[in-house]
């Protein structure tokens, strides 16, 4: 696993924030999911909670292995996860093409499976599968923000 | 992911165990194309998987329209988890489920 940087504050007063480095990659989803589920396990996350949040962080991961770096050489993705009481913040980031999925159009869930299209339906299950999220572009960083509750 | 393959009659069954994500559905789509020309029935047993992203939605997507006009596609033994995904997506609407 690449992890350039592990940094953890585990001060009783502010977040328990612990932050891993990754390349861009499919490839590094499994390490991605790991990362996040074990520390979701040390929290104490309900089970509906973790897949939730899993699932919102493939989606995202996945997004920016696939288009962040698009015509580039491959980048890197950014995982932060700050804990605050039953909280958590996922904040993914990415110093890529600018892009704001927020910004992107709901797929229309109600249509017949033969007109059915499958682009969106990952930001789509990113909204739903989060309490909320946000996006900034900020000194040349997309930062994605995702935060639930965890119980 | 493991992936079980029965075959029935006019019946073709894929027992999937696991997770299916970015990484494994392309593991799905191959599986699928192993389904028999003349199959009538197509049944995706959900039992045993722990998780769906896009990525294998998409993979049920596909194997539905592959089946439709030829017979059908089914998922049986759907259980909570996986339920929430695709009633999330609005998959609940097209496709066949049959919960556990």
């Amino acid at each position: 696993m690449t992890q350039a940087m592990e940094y953890r504050s585990t001060d009783p007063e502010k977040a328990c924030i612990v932050e891993r480095e990754f390349e861009a990659v499919d490839e590094q989803l499994h390490d991605v999911l790991g990362f996040l589920e074990e520390e979701l396990e040390k929290h104490g996350a309900g089970r509906k909670q973790m897949m939730a949040l899993s699932l919102a962080m493939e989606e995202a991961f996945v997004n920016v292995a696939h288009y962040a770096y698009e015509g580039m050489e491959p980048g890197k993705a950014w995982v932060s996860l700050s804990f605050y009481d039953d909280q958590l913040t996922i904040t993914l980031k990415d110093t890529g093409i600018p892009f704001d999925p927020m910004a992107n159009e709901d797929p229309d869930i109600t249509m017949s499976a033969e007109q059915r299209k499958i682009g969106g339906l990952g930001i789509f299950m990113i909204k739903k599968s989060t309490d909320s999220c946000s996006y900034e572009r900020k000194d040349g960083y997309n930062i994605l923000k995702m935060n639930k509750a965890i119980r | 992911m493991e992936i079980t393959k029965i075959l029935k009659d006019k019946t073709c069954t894929f027992k999937l165990e696991g997770r299916l994500d970015t990484l494994t559905s392309p593991q799905l789509e191959d599986a699928l194309k192993e389904v028999p020309e003349d199959a009538e029935q197509l049944v995706l047993d959900l039992k045993d998987l722990e998780y769906v992203s896009s990525a294998g939605l998409r993979v049920f997507l596909n194997a539905q329209k592959n089946m439709a006009g030829k017979g059908e596609m089914i998922l049986r033994n759907v259980n909570d988890e996986i339920m929430d995904v695709l009633e999330m997506t609005g998959f609940t609407q097209i496709l066949t489920i049959e919960k556990e």
